[in-house]
């Protein structure tokens, strides 16, 4: 089977989703005529035309209120938001404007919108271009928030993202554009967790650039016979909590692994829940790996010493595990 | 422009007995502005306003009646009562907004245009702000986006004078809020908000041309910012001035010159009142939502 870059897997989806229907455009800084500072969208002008695929100026707030405004109008727009951290500047259109406009209007109005923003840390963009947001927006109802893993998820949820009727936050992971892996058809579905390997000692749950170290701590543990049972959600929101549950009450212990800080996270959200939820399943305190509660810094040694390696999420496994 | 008043002054007494929540921000004396905009438009075009918004609302046609239920908070209000007096919106005559946070339609506005545009409707879409919004970064972005895309947006600023409390030379260095669009090398105009046909005419001369165009409409808000604000802080005798130059008046006064006869004249603010009584007694019979709806419409 031919492999596939996480990077591609988005120019794949996005062309695929132009193809399909005549209502997708798409509109950010420099996602045309250079296609995308990080090329996900390169030769997508070329293909389906100037007016389809469109650079606009360094105005996120126009960017996101002419997709919104576009999409009350019956078109589906998807916009780019350059770096995830850069949702600040237009908070107000996504947090104010985008989630709340159906149900203000009584339903009055479809909002399928797609904003794409390149997300997460490790790559020594230090703290303005590094921040892990997708937590920004956890607790703003009406934003369903995508957070890809593999090449084969970026390209069938960012398809099912253009597809949705609903706002969507999709967030590609700097960090994993040139992994590769094989490409499936069509779009998939948002709200599906994936069992990426199944144990019975303990259930680790983690998404993006998190998912990848914690199936190599997974590798470490399995020599020492801890078999971890790791579960990509995915989709933050909708959030298949039925499938976590559902592992946590097998191996009745959890350990979350993210990027972010912990505070007002979907780690904690999900700690949380379990505890609530699958109390009297768990023989061990909910842990949640994730990153200092500081800016995300510049230098290599302190970036990687900001972010959860392998080791560190490893060793709270092991504590959960001997608990 | 009679029906608006009396729906404002309805909204007035109704908010004093407590049947309208949170707070109202009543639009008297900016009547001409919606009125002659909205009367300018075609089928198709679009209009989004601002949470002064009653009056550009109904001018674009709203029912009466569902208005007032919204304000009420009713299950037959124009958003099932989910919205309220700040979200109004009424998709099928083009009402599609009526927005809370100063400024943020401005790009929303563009987004229709572009939509007008993407598919040759020939639509337009006409964005109502006031002189408060020129202050805010989502102005200058939407006016920037409208005209490097040449966009048909017609931006309408209702200079009403206050931006929320606080006078306009307080907040803004330039007098003329048209010469700030220079910037964007955007087609200005200066009008006569009070004055419902100059309002008409230059947004139908806005209608007629390709690419965005920027109305500033000199106009009075005539009540304090919102329902807590008595507008204490006016200097004396400036009410007064701009109640000679209601836009009700002027209109009166002019079809009057114009031949109209005063019985007629009265006729027309005796049906506005009897239309505006009675859809506010049919509204005041809606039920209340039912709960268990505040779960309906955050997804589609």
């Amino acid at each position: 089977m031919t492999e596939t870059t996480y990077r591609e897997a988005v120019n794949r989806a996005i062309a695929a989703e132009l193809e399909a229907d005549d209502d997708v455009f798409l509109l950010g800084e420099d996602v045309a005529a250079a296609g995308g500072v990080f090329k996900t969208t390169e030769g997508l002008q070329a293909r389906f035309g100037a007016h389809r695929v469109l650079d606009t100026p360094i105005s996120e707030q126009a960017i996101v209120g002419t997709a919104i405004g576009a999409a009350v109008q019956g078109l589906r727009p998807l916009a780019e938001i350059m770096f995830a951290d850069f949702a600040g500047v237009c908070f107000d259109q996504i947090a104010n404007q985008l989630a709340k406009y159906r149900y203000m209007t009584g339903g009055q109005v479809r909002l399928p919108v797609t904003i794409r923003l390149a997300n997460g840390a490790g790559t020594g963009f230090a703290a303005q271009h590094s921040q892990p947001v997708e937590n920004w927006f956890l607790n703003v109802p009406g934003l369903k928030l995508v957070t890809p893993a593999t090449p084969a998820d970026a390209y069938a949820l960012l398809r099912a993202a253009i597809r949705d009727p609903d706002p969507v936050l999709f967030f590609e992971h700097k960090g994993l554009l040139n992994v590769k892996g094989p490409l499936g058809d069509g779009p998939g579905e948002l709200g599906r967790a994936e069992v990426v390997r199944r144990g019975d000692a303990v259930t680790v749950v983690a998404t993006q650039l998190m998912r990848h170290r914690a199936l190599e701590a997974a590798t470490v543990l399995a020599a020492e016979g801890i078999e971890v049972e790791l579960i990509d959600p995915r989709t933050l929101v909708p959030f298949d909590l039925d499938t976590v549950r559902a592992s946590v009450e097998r191996t009745n212990r959890v350990v979350v692994v993210q990027e972010a800080s912990f505070a007002g996270s979907w780690g904690a959200t999900l700690a949380a829940s379990l505890t609530m939820e699958a109390f009297e399943s768990l023989d061990a305190p909910p842990a949640v790996v994730g990153g200092d509660d500081t800016p995300i810094p510049y230098a290599g040694v302190l970036e990687d010493a900001w972010l959860p390696d392998v080791g560190r999420i490893a060793e709270a496994i092991r504590h959960t595990v001997g608990f | 422009m009679h029906e608006i008043r009396r729906f404002e002054g309805e909204c007035h007494r109704l908010f004093a007995q407590g049947l309208v929540r949170g707070s109202t921000h009543l639009c008297d004396g900016q009547e001409a502005v919606v009125v002659g905009a909205a009367r300018a438009l075609r089928a198709g075009d679009t209009m989004s306003c601002t949470y002064r918004g009653h009056g550009a609302v109904l001018a674009m046609g709203a029912p009466l009646d569902r208005t007032f239920g919204e304000i009420l908070g009713k299950a037959d209000g124009l958003c099932g009562g989910k919205g309220g007096s700040m979200h109004l919106t009424d998709m099928t005559v083009g009402a599609i907004g009526s927005f809370a946070v100063v400024g943020a339609h401005l790009p929303i506005s563009v987004g229709a245009a572009f939509a007008a545009r993407y598919r040759a409707t020939g639509a337009v879409s006409l964005c109502f702000f006031g002189d408060g919004a020129t202050n805010i970064g989502a102005f200058h972005e939407a006016l920037n986006l409208a005209a490097v895309w040449s966009l048909p947006v017609v931006f309408v600023c209702e200079n009403n004078l206050y931006g929320e409390y606080s006078p306009l030379a307080w907040t803004t260095p330039v007098e003329r809020l048209a010469d700030r669009v220079g910037a964007y090398d955007m087609r200005a105009e200066r009008v006569d908000g009070n004055d419902v046909l100059a309002v008409h005419d230059a947004v139908a001369r806005a209608r007629g041309l390709d690419g965005p165009t920027f109305i500033e409409a000199l106009t009075y808000r005539q009540r304090g910012h919102s329902r807590s604000d008595p507008a204490a802080y006016r200097p004396a005798g400036e009410l007064e001035r701009w109640l000679e130059r209601d836009p009700i008046l002027l209109h009166e006064r002019a079809l009057a010159g114009a031949g109209v006869p005063r019985e007629r004249l009265a006729e027309i603010a005796g049906e506005a009142a009897r239309a505006v009584g009675e859809a506010l007694e049919r509204a005041l019979a809606y039920p209340d939502p039912d709960p268990a709806s505040r779960f309906e419409h955050v997804f589609a």
